[in-house]
């Protein structure tokens, strides 16, 4: 009897397949990468146009949740539209109940909750992301990072998708407490330019700051690729 | 709030209905227990139903001052002309950290504001951190919303401290809530107000303060027939509340200010002293 055509049922040791096949839908996912400074966060991943016809400038990646908070993800790309609107939509129900804006542990707590939903339920899929949600709580940076299987944890600096791994080792080695925003942004340049495609338009970065989101348009994504790599 | 319903497991559920209901709709604040509109309109117009027609005998006060919040309540019940109780404690202790009182309906205030409490310590427990006393009372605000013209009748404060200080709300069960500094609820409000307002200032000590409610507490019973009792007294600061009096007695106050005043016996004495 094969244990992973349904979602709802265990393998003998304990796996729920459909969980981890959607986890492998992520590390095939294109690259992301989150690094945590000392007064921003900075997001960044990778974009890859279908054809040269396509104006890849229109491709979103990094979803805006609320006015100092974000959202981007490794997967499919339409489970992530999908999960930042539920999400979009918490964070107003937040305040319409308690008038406070929500902390980034309740969101990432509530996006890994509906992730772990979808884990547990007949006729349904997971969804097929991994996603990193970055803001400030009590005028602190947090970096979340949630998985498929309903997983959520805090990360200093951290990436997700194809070259994961090698981007994680780049972080470990150059990520150190209190980057000021300028180093935190280069950093993140840096990891994803190792290994995105040649090209500026490849990459999407937005910098989170206590109060706003700045979400780098064409002409400084590509100002900052040719100050990395000079910075070689 | 989205929260897991157990019905929607198995097979017979679709995912079409989830769709529908949870992920594309704004789940306003509703009444916990929806119960259906009554034919009789709402209680407060003419005199409204006899069977919620509550009488709103008492006084409460807060105001926010320089040391943090002082409030201030008596402790009569009256139903109609009956008096059913001098010893009412008027302010609910909801957590360590923030204080209710009561107004109106005894039975509601003590149930939704238990109701708060809860709500609180479980927000506590899930997520790490404390709600805010905005959060508290916009909270409560959105079930007494749910509820407006059912026939609740509730006037009460909602004072606390967070991390952003100490706040002091006024809610009731029409569902307003207001940010303020100098509130006072009750049929005795209006002479609370008269002494609060003559008195008050931000730079108040906290001995100053405590004797400014004391004082406007006894003007509203000494001349309100629905309130009276004892006074109690609490102080909200940043490390939480304390109970400032437990209940000092009006009619002991009323002959302790008469005496301050150089009226002693029944105050004939003062003005032979003229003559």
């Amino acid at each position: 009897m094969s244990y992973d055509t349904a979602l709802t049922v265990f393998s003998p040791d304990g796996q729920l397949f459909q969980v981890e096949y959607a986890m492998e839908a992520v590390k095939r996912g294109l690259c992301c990468v989150g690094v945590r400074g000392k007064d921003a966060i900075i997001l960044g991943v990778e974009k890859k146009s279908a054809s040269r016809l396509q104006d890849v400038k229109t491709i979103k990646k990094v979803y805006q949740l609320d006015h100092n908070l974000c959202m981007t993800f490794s997967g499919l790309n339409a489970d992530a539209r999908i999960l930042a609107n539920q999400t979009r939509l918490q964070c107003q129900q937040y305040k319409i109940y308690y008038e406070d804006d929500p902390s980034v542990d309740y969101i990432a707590k509530f996006t890994s909750q509906q992730q772990q939903k979808f884990t547990q339920r007949g006729g349904a899929r997971p969804y097929g992301i991994s996603t990193l949600i970055a803001g400030f709580s009590n005028n602190k940076p947090k970096l979340f990072q949630t998985d498929p299987s309903g997983a959520c944890s805090e990360w200093k600096a951290t990436s997700l998708g194809k070259s994961a791994k090698q981007v994680k080792d780049f972080l470990e080695k150059h990520w150190r407490e209190g980057l000021h925003e300028k180093d935190a942004l280069l950093l993140t340049t840096k990891a994803l330019m190792d290994v995105v495609e040649s090209g500026n338009k490849n990459i999407e970065l937005c910098v989170i700051r206590k109060n706003e989101c700045w979400f780098l348009n064409e002409n400084e994504v590509e100002e900052l690729t040719k100050i990395t790599a000079q910075l070689q | 709030m989205i929260d897991f319903d157990p019905s929607t497991f198995g097979l017979a559920h679709t995912y079409q209905k989830e769709d529908k209901d949870e992920i594309n709709t704004l789940a306003l604040p509703s009444a916990p227990q929806v119960i259906y509109r009554t034919l009789n309109g709402p209680t407060q117009v003419n005199g409204g139903n006899k069977l919620t027609n509550f009488k709103h005998g008492t006084t409460t006060l807060g105001f926010v001052f320089k040391e943090g919040i002082l409030l201030a309540v008596d402790s009569r019940a009256s139903m109609g002309s009956f008096l059913s109780s001098e010893q009412v404690r008027k302010v609910i202790e909801i957590n360590e950290y923030l204080l209710g009182t009561m107004a109106g309906g005894a039975a509601d205030c003590q149930y939704w504001l238990a109701y708060l409490a809860n709500h609180c310590r479980t927000y506590e427990l899930k997520n790490g951190s404390k709600l805010s006393v905005a959060a508290a009372s916009k909270f409560l605000q959105g079930i007494l919303i749910g509820y407006r013209n059912s026939g609740l009748s509730m006037g009460c404060m909602i004072a606390g401290t967070d991390t952003t200080g100490q706040h002091l709300y006024y809610i009731d069960n029409d569902g307003m809530r207001l940010k303020g500094d100098i509130f006072s609820v009750g049929s005795g409000s209006t002479y609370a107000y008269g002494v609060l307002d003559n008195h008050y200032r931000y730079d108040l000590s906290l001995n100053e303060a405590v004797e400014l409610g004391i004082r406007a507490i006894y003007h509203a019973t000494h001349r309100d027939t629905a309130s009276g009792g004892v006074v109690r007294v609490y102080h909200i600061h940043k490390d939480g509340w304390t109970k400032v009096h437990d209940g000092i007695d009006v009619v002991d106050l009323h002959y302790q200010f008469a005496q301050q005043k150089g009226l002693v016996g029944d105050g004939d004495e003062a003005k032979q002293r003229l003559f």
